[in-house]
């Protein structure tokens, strides 16, 4: 009784809808928008599948070797090799990454948006900088190779620690750059006003209003940098990261900044590369890669959403 | 009375320029920030440099006759460059024919059809998948494609690695980044544009490609260029998924295994403490380089000129 009305009124507006498209049903748009949903679920099921195959081919290695997978050196033969040294490695490579490019890039980017005029070279820098984005990592390899491995030969050791370093750090300044002037970018001028207002020079203002503010979306473009070069591989494989196995004692620093290593990626790619019995550790070392890098990213997206300023 | 007898002090510029002190340390500071700006021109002239120079040496010291030999063998002293642009522009050909449509097609959607929490949950779905290493899309490419999608294309010619599974999973890699790109660019299409379409009585279909679409058309040409340019330098994908690690002959049949520029690089430098073979294998490495570099540039400086119109309309 109670839902005659109800009944009637939606058959209401669906005489209206009914009429407004002509009487029928406009089958093109139907299809139309499931073939869009059938694009994004296959666009997203591609990679689901992707994630799939590497979990349940990697998870059983994992769970069967346990830590030892992880603190294992590399080794000829695939039961005994781990990715031991190549997550030392990869950390290393990160250190590198945060201690050269996150200073300089976050300078540059200071630069660009808080003290330079738009004049020729600011604009040269712009351009250099988006560009520099878009190079292929490989070309970076080159770089390395021609300056740190050959020519700087005597400081970096060569194909050494030192120079898969500060290629992975070179690579990834120009994002650091391009992330963290979108945040500054993103700060108001009417902060900026406000402290020039009070007497404060430009360096108070940027130190005490403008990083602060700011901070948020610079520490998500770094995470994000990091990310980006925890999973990078073709550099390194042309600034040497080893391939195949080494076993080296270091006794010092120099010693192993200046030695022979390896990355996670690397041994990725190297194992891909070998007979299928390597299958299973490089699903494992798959997994531990990429657990690495979705928390990493998942970290920088929530830091994103959290600290996430309208103004 | 008093005021014009002891006229106030006239405040001048000196006094509101604080203490020299602190003006140093503007300066310097200044100076730093400059110095870390000046840091990106540095390392843009090194790779310039040393691309040039040792491409130069190539160029200079190799009977110019080898370059269009049939064939890429390094090592063995043929270089026949259109082996591996061939190689390279097939990979991306294929790469853009799997992207083009699954990022477009997810674009549209996301950005016209799907409700706010919808978008809301995919978008940051998508940005973190585009994270995913290439060296795993490489080993999926060689391992689950190869057999599966690429024996069906070209049945019986496949033992693992060919030009077509690299194609694919460079496709795979660039979607996110496709549809990402496209996206961010429809959804900034104003909603006055939508609005007036509506009222003149188009239908959704019509008003996202027919409005929307075009309107955002600058967007999206970047972004199909980018995901092309990123499709040409990706490396790993090819390295482990196309084959040919030792060198290739001209082949435009993706069904057989090739080579691409980039994996040419790193099959150069694989597997050896030096980058051994003949003498002109190592400068060789750079002249590859160079002409990628151009490649990637020239597609990048347009892609740029596209997004710089987009943000001119709106």
């Amino acid at each position: 009784m109670a839902s005659t009305p109800r009944a009637q009124a939606m058959t209401g507006a669906e005489a209206v809808r009914r009429a407004l498209q002509g009487g029928s049903t406009d089958w093109r748009s139907v299809v139309f928008q499931t073939l869009l949903v059938l694009l994004l679920v296959l666009t997203l099921g591609i990679l689901a599948w992707l994630l799939a195959v590497v979990f349940v081919n990697g998870i059983p290695v994992l769970a069967e070797r346990g830590t030892d997978f992880l603190t294992s050196p590399l080794a000829s033969r695939p039961q005994l090799a781990g990715v031991g040294q190549a997550i030392v490695g990869s950390l290393y490579l990160m250190v590198f990454v945060a201690l050269i490019s996150f200073p300089l890039g976050i300078g540059a980017a200071v630069y660009l948006e808080e003290y330079a005029r738009d004049s020729w070279f600011t604009r040269l820098i712009n351009t250099i900088v988006r560009n520099l984005a878009g190079v292929p990592s490989i070309v970076y390899g080159l770089l390395g190779l021609a300056v740190f491995v050959v020519a700087l030969a005597d400081f970096t050791g060569g194909r050494s620690l030192m120079s898969g370093g500060l290629t992975m750090a070179i690579l990834v300044l120009p994002i650091v750059i391009i992330t963290s002037a979108e945040a500054l970018r993103a700060v108001p001028g009417s902060i900026r006003e406000a402290a020039f207002g009070v007497g404060a020079t430009r360096w108070e203002v940027v130190r005490s209003h403008v990083l602060p503010y700011a901070a948020p979306g610079i520490l998500t473009g770094t995470i994000l940098s990091m990310a980006r070069a925890f999973g990078e591989t073709a550099p390194l494989i042309l600034v040497g990261a080893v391939v195949g196995g080494f076993n080296v004692q270091y006794d010092s620093v120099v010693g192993t900044l200046q030695g022979r290593y390896t990355a996670l990626p690397t041994a990725v790619y190297d194992w891909a590369r070998k007979p299928p019995t390597y299958s299973g550790n490089v699903y494992a070392a798959i997994v531990v890669l990429i657990v690495v890098l979705l928390l990493v990213n998942a970290l920088a997206i929530y830091l994103r959403n959290r600290f996430e300023r309208r103004w | 009375m008093t005021a014009s007898e002891h006229p106030p002090a006239r405040i001048s510029i000196r006094d509101l320029r604080g203490s020299p002190a602190r003006r140093r340390r503007e300066l310097a500071v200044r100076a730093l920030f400059l110095s870390a700006a000046s840091v990106s021109i540095l390392v843009s002239g090194l790779i310039i440099l040393s691309l040039v120079g040792q491409a130069w040496s190539f160029i200079s010291q190799v009977d110019l006759v080898l370059l269009v030999e049939r064939g890429w063998f390094p090592r063995r002293d043929l270089y026949g460059i259109q082996t591996i642009v061939a190689g390279t522009l097939m990979v991306a050909g294929i790469g853009m024919v799997v992207a083009a449509p699954l990022g477009l097609g997810a674009a549209i959607y996301l950005s016209e059809y799907a409700s706010g929490r919808v978008r809301r949950t995919v978008k940051p779905i998508l940005e973190i998948l585009a994270g995913i290493p290439s060296v795993v899309l490489g080993y999926f490419a060689l391992q689950i494609i190869s057999p599966t999608v690429v024996d069906t294309v070209c049945p019986g010619a496949t033992e693992g690695s060919n030009l077509m599974a690299a194609g694919i999973g460079v496709g795979i890699l660039i979607t996110p980044l496709i549809a990402s790109v496209a996206e961010d660019a429809m959804y900034a299409v104003p909603r006055s544009l939508r609005e007036a379409s509506y009222g003149l009585g188009a239908r959704k279909r019509t008003t996202s490609l027919r409005i929307v679409f075009p309107a955002a058309i600058s967007g999206i040409v970047a972004a199909l260029i980018l995901g092309m340019s990123r499709g040409i330098g990706e490396t790993m994908v090819v390295s482990i998924a196309a084959g040919a690690t030792g060198g290739s002959l001209f082949t435009l049949n993706p069904c057989e295994p090739g080579q691409t520029m980039t994996a040419a690089m790193t099959a150069l430098a694989t597997g050896s403490d030096q980058v051994r073979g003949a003498t002109l294998a190592f400068p060789s490495l750079f002249f590859v380089g160079l002409l990628l570099f151009a490649f990637t540039l020239g597609l990048n400086l347009i892609a740029d000129r596209f997004v710089r119109r987009v943000r001119i309309a709106y």
